[in-house]
């Protein structure tokens, strides 16, 4: 088979463990805690009794609903799958190792991108426009990917307790929220706080949500796509190669 | 290559650590043999296994399946594989594991639905193919594992202690289907520590210790070549020690089974000549009186006992 062919081949396999993990994990009550309610309560308790507008509220609850639910599959299903002993069928069937982790990813990025429209239609529905909405659609789609991809990067080290993935991932999902320009708007923060909130994937879609609906962002749009493209791309190449080292140690 | 080899193994090894887990392993199972692994428990049989269907990487040497190197995307689709204590998905129904299956290794729909159906009738599911996994008993997930290592009709099946804990009926059925799959030409490569799974199944067995092959070869052979461990099993009205049984000449072992007592010797007929004269001269009167050849078992013990001593 040619090299288009077998990432072809890989490619359909993927979608086909995408489509197991959206029918195991999804309802997992872990997925729905911490990748629905969590940053729904967190954002509520930011913002109820402050004088925010809505234009300025939408931005950041999207973000962190698209931050938070692209980030809570992707992590657990490799520990989960471990524990539950259905690992070493898998890594035995004809995919390899990239094909799995892209499997999760695309399980992760379709729960992200389809629980985001909750917010996006809640803010449409009380008054919000969008301008721009195909590059406002390709950065939701792009930062969906990028989160999804961070996730499996919180699942790399070889734990089989799914709890101590969403553990590592809590540890760095909470710090990356409170920079990223959720609650203050980057312009608002010290240079040396917007030096850390640029590390984060986190501030470039929300930069660009501000830019879509408040009509205002800190940093050109077109920077803020790069940079998601260029933190997905990392993400990817150390999840790929560093689950090629600890897959196999789950065993 | 001889294209009569499925599977090929050269000089395989794996550390874990500080740890040799498989030393130097080497062997040739050919197409169509059923093939049996036999070792104690950390002997290195299931790292052999996962090496082979590339599940881990060997740090030295090299294996094939069907001429194509051991965990590539091309072995593993020749293969089918039932690893030891692995589980279905417990929140999909058989069905939706089998076609989960299917895709993985690219099977049509329409051929993996008829494909799922006959196993299933096969294997005694079928009834149940639409309740969720989470549901079955352990012997109806050990089954329908089976069932997912043949849905791509694999050349070479590995399976790893598919028997263990199984209960009499679904242990009878996972090997029955094995042996008919044999008797259609499929190679099978069969990890266990019973014996008389080993016996009844596989044409040839390699016996591994502390990551060692020590011996190769058919189930009988090994049992004859095993010097020493013939036995006479004898039981007796009265009750005899074992102190008196060791002293007949002949006698270089003695186990007592239940009301029975068996006795190893490497003459078994000299034996039998002097524990009736025993009996006779003692007034006691022979109830049962067997001889035996070595069993698998004996001859796995003496092998891998031998080796403890050796090292």
């Amino acid at each position: 088979m040619s090299d288009l062919g077998t990432v072809l081949q890989q490619a359909r396999r993927s979608l086909a463990i995408a489509r197991k993990d959206m029918r195991i994990y999804y309802i997992k009550g872990p997925v729905i805690i911490f990748g629905v309610l969590f940053p729904v309560f967190l954002f509520l308790s930011f913002t109820i009794g402050r004088q925010l507008s809505i234009d300025f509220m939408i931005p950041g609850l999207l973000g962190m609903i698209l931050f938070f639910t692209a980030t809570s599959v992707s992590p657990v299903v490799v520990p989960w799958e471990a524990q539950a002993r259905t690992l070493e069928r898998l890594m035995s069937c004809p995919v390899k190792i990239e094909t799995i982790i892209v499997g999760d990813i695309l399980a992760s990025f379709a729960f992200g991108l389809a629980i985001s429209l909750v917010p996006i239609i809640l803010g449409l529905a009380l008054g919000v426009t969008i301008s721009s909405p195909l590059i406002f659609a390709l950065a939701v789609i792009l930062a969906a990917f990028c989160f999804a991809s961070l996730g499996t990067v919180f699942s790399i080290p070889p734990t089989n307790v799914p709890a101590t993935a969403n553990m590592i991932a809590a540890t760095i999902r909470f710090p990356v929220v409170f920079i990223s320009g959720i609650f203050i708007p980057l312009s608002e923060l010290p240079a040396w706080a917007q030096g850390i909130a640029y590390i984060s994937p986190l501030t470039y879609f929300t930069d660009i949500a501000r830019h879509s609906i408040q009509r205002q962002g800190h940093l050109p749009v077109a920077v803020d796509l790069l940079a998601l493209i260029a933190f997905t791309a990392l993400f990817l190449a150390v999840a790929m190669k560093l689950h090629q080292r600890t897959m196999p140690k789950r065993i | 290559m001889n294209n009569n080899i499925a599977i090929q193994v050269v000089n395989l090894t794996k550390y874990y650590g500080e740890v040799l887990a498989v030393d130097h392993v080497s062997f040739t199972v050919n197409r169509g043999e059923f093939f049996g692994f036999l070792g104690p428990n950390g002997a290195g049989k299931t790292t052999t296994l996962r090496i082979l269907t590339g599940v881990i990487k060997a740090d030295e040497g090299s294996a094939s399946i069907l001429e194509y190197k051991a965990g590539s995307l091309k072995a593993k689709q020749v293969t089918g594989v039932v690893p030891e204590m692995a589980n279905p998905y417990g929140d999909l129904s058989a069905w939706n594991n089998l076609m989960l299956m299917a895709e993985l290794y690219g099977i049509p729909a329409g051929a993996a639905r008829e494909r799922a159906g006959s196993l299933m009738q096969e294997i005694g599911l079928h009834p149940r193919k639409d309740s969720l996994v989470k549901t079955y008993s352990k012997g109806m997930k050990q089954r329908l594992i089976l069932c997912l290592a043949l849905m791509s009709d694999p050349e070479v099946l590995f399976l790893d202690e598919p028997t263990s804990g199984l209960d009499v009926q679904s242990a009878r059925l996972i090997k029955d289907m094995l042996q008919r799959l044999n008797a259609k030409g499929k190679t099978i490569f069969l990890t266990t520590h019973d014996m008389d799974e080993a016996n009844q199944l596989c044409a040839r067995v390699a016996i591994i210790n502390e990551g060692k092959i020590v011996a190769i070869d058919a189930p009988e052979k090994l049992r004859m070549a095993t010097r020493g461990m013939h036995s006479v099993e004898v039981s007796f009205d009265k009750m005899v020690s074992a102190e008196v049984l060791a002293a007949i000449p002949g006698v270089n072992g003695v186990n007592k089974l239940g009301d029975k007592w068996r006795l190893y010797t490497t003459n078994p007929g000299e034996l039998v000549v002097s524990l009736i004269n025993y009996s006779s001269s003692n007034g006691l009167k022979i109830i049962s009186l067997n001889t035996l050849a070595p069993s698998l078992e004996d001859a796995f013990m003496a092998l891998t006992e031998k080796r403890r001593k050796d090292v």
